[in-house]
């Protein structure tokens, strides 16, 4: 069967074709420059006595020590609030809630939260937690932010984890004479486990990568400071500091190397959240 | 029988209360924006505020007009939509229709790495790639631009462009292709003709969000843009509401804080704006 179409229609489709590779060749070049270019610039900074220690005035060096361990701290404070917060939500979503408006509510509540700008929570997030709960500028105040930040994460991955668990799951253990708080705890919660570390994964990815609202709400100090002492106390996280040594400071070569170890954190978190994507699938599949 | 009620409805309860912390916050925010965005807009008085063409904050005689910034924002939000929109629509029907299995899963890798990267790397790479590159490509003297805050922007809405349109154009049922295929319609005809008409609301949306991004970026924008508080013009350094807010607060006392929360209760009202039409379009999409 040989098809005749006409000029028009072949040189139409044809277009369309170099149109679809064209832009696909721009976003791989795009990715590929992003890497190779910061790896290229930023990784032969990255030397040992960068990461180990603190930057020193007397010596005229820079150490991003302190800004690793308060990216770590935050990371921690950030995740001990919002799982509870964010599975407990869902948990009353899809076990719980019988009005109608209430899920509607809350699920608008949230889709609200995941589009608010970053810049905004820092702002709202420096004037009820720093200022009126007097937490000053710290740590804690900002993971504080964060939290409201990364519960819609946490509440979808949840929900749609929870939407997975078969009901007969959840019947038989009722049948068995088992109360609703039982059931969630021994059947419903191990069976979404996947998607709660999924959620983690993803709310770990864009804590790493905020400054907005983190510049405000943390402050920009480079002190090195223990668990609880570094949450009372005001401190950069990398992307802050990166921040602050490439447009305050015009420290280029440290700003390369935090870029750097911030890529290979992404590319490790891409990868983490692929392969939690696979595992549930193949268990969905069974 | 009566405790072990007692503790489920408390169970109950604190989950409700879980639940409801999410619709609290959305509360706290937005009053917190207005009581503080509200004095200074009276003080200035509205439309002084919103369509003043000066911004001096720390002149001997302030004057607080956002027009430079409300403008810069929605110049800037639409030439990143204007360069990201098709290349990231493009893409997206390339991976959805024909790039073999392979191809699409490096990509799908490639896409998001490019949504992970933070938005300060953006902005470093932009500050020492780009905004060289455009001093001397268009002979300007000064690069950071309201192009470079631009072409920053459309890299970063890509992603997000590319992954939901990816999501509606896969979702388009496999009936409605064969049957245009089965009309004769060539496989390119039937993507560009058939499917992506059918995929609409969900491309819609794509640009939406993108829109969102773009509006509410601050951190890469501050790093390019230049942020001197100019009306908008594609080789000038300009100021967008985000990085108005951002690059005073830290020195900012009185009226002139005051102000910044206006520009931010000016922002929200945009993102608010933004959020309800992807709100009606899924309704929408839904009652059809």
């Amino acid at each position: 069967m040989i098809q005749q179409l006409s000029t028009s229609r072949k040189i139409w489709g044809a277009c369309m074709k170099a149109l679809c590779y064209i832009s696909i060749a721009i976003v791989t070049v795009l990715t590929l420059f992003m890497l190779l270019y910061v790896f290229y610039k930023g990784l032969p900074e990255v030397t040992w006595e960068l990461i180990s220690t603190s930057p020193s005035y007397l010596r005229h060096t820079i150490g991003i020590l302190p800004d690793i361990m308060n990216t770590i701290y935050v990371v921690i404070a950030t995740l001990v609030m919002v799982l509870p917060i964010g599975v407990g939500a869902a948990i009353y979503l899809t076990e719980y809630a019988k009005n109608r408006k209430v899920v509607e509510l809350i699920e608008f509540a949230a889709e609200t939260l995941s589009g608010i700008p970053s810049i905004i929570y820092g702002l709202v997030g420096m004037l009820v937690f720093c200022q009126f709960m007097g937490l000053q500028t710290s740590l804690l105040a900002g993971s504080m932010t964060l939290v409201i930040m990364n519960l819609p994460t946490i509440l979808r991955t949840t929900q749609e984890a929870l939407k997975t668990v078969p009901q007969s799951y959840r019947e038989g253990a009722f049948a068995l004479g088992a109360g609703k708080w039982r059931v969630i705890r021994t059947v419903v919660l191990p069976g979404c486990i996947n998607g709660i570390v999924t959620g983690c994964i993803l709310a770990v990815g864009r804590i790493l990568g905020e400054s907005a609202a983190l510049l405000f709400t943390t402050g920009f100090a480079h002190n090195l400071n223990g668990f609880i002492e570094g949450l009372q106390s005001s401190g950069a996280t990398l992307t802050v500091a990166l921040y602050v040594y490439a447009k305050e400071q015009g420290e280029f070569e440290v700003a390369y190397a935090i870029a750097a170890i911030l890529m290979i954190l992404t590319i490790i978190i891409n990868i983490a959240t692929t392969y939690m994507g696979k595992l549930m699938e193949r268990r969905n599949g069974q | 029988m009566n405790l072990k009620k007692a503790k489920e409805d408390a169970i109950h309860f604190i989950f409700l209360i879980l639940g409801l912390i999410a619709v609290g916050s959305v509360l706290v925010i937005t009053v917190y924006l207005v009581i503080s965005g509200l004095p200074a807009i009276r003080e200035i008085g509205l439309t002084e505020f919103l369509f003043g063409q000066r911004w001096a904050s720390t002149a001997a005689q302030p004057e607080y007009g956002i027009l430079p910034f409300i403008l810069t924002s929605i110049y800037g939000t639409a030439g990143a939509i204007i360069i990201g929109v098709p290349i990231g629509f493009f893409a997206a029907v390339y991976l959805a229709k024909m790039a073999p299995k392979k191809v699409c899963a490096f990509m799908q890798l490639c896409i998001g790495v490019l949504a992970g990267i933070p938005s300060v790397v953006y902005g470093l790479v932009g500050m020492l790639i780009l905004v060289p590159g455009i001093m001397r490509i268009f002979d300007v003297p000064d690069g950071a631009s309201l192009l470079a805050a631009i072409v920053v922007l459309a890299v970063m809405i890509l992603p997000s462009v590319i992954n939901v349109s990816l999501t509606s154009l896969q979702s388009v049922p496999m009936e409605y292709e064969e049957a245009s295929l089965a009309l004769g319609a060539t496989s390119t005809e039937t993507y560009f003709k058939v499917t992506v008409p059918a995929a609409k609301s969900g491309i819609f949306t794509a640009i939406v969000l993108g829109i969102g991004r773009a509006i509410g970026e601050a951190m890469a924008v501050m790093m390019v843009a230049g942020n001197v508080a100019n009306m908008p013009s594609l080789f000038q350094s300009v100021r967008f509401l985000t990085t108005a807010v951002a690059s005073e607060m830290s020195y900012s006392s009185g009226l002139q804080r005051q102000a910044l929360f206006s520009i931010a209760l000016v922002l929200f009202f945009f993102i608010m704006l933004i959020n309800a039409t992807l709100l009606v379009i899924k309704k929408r999409s839904q009652s059809v």
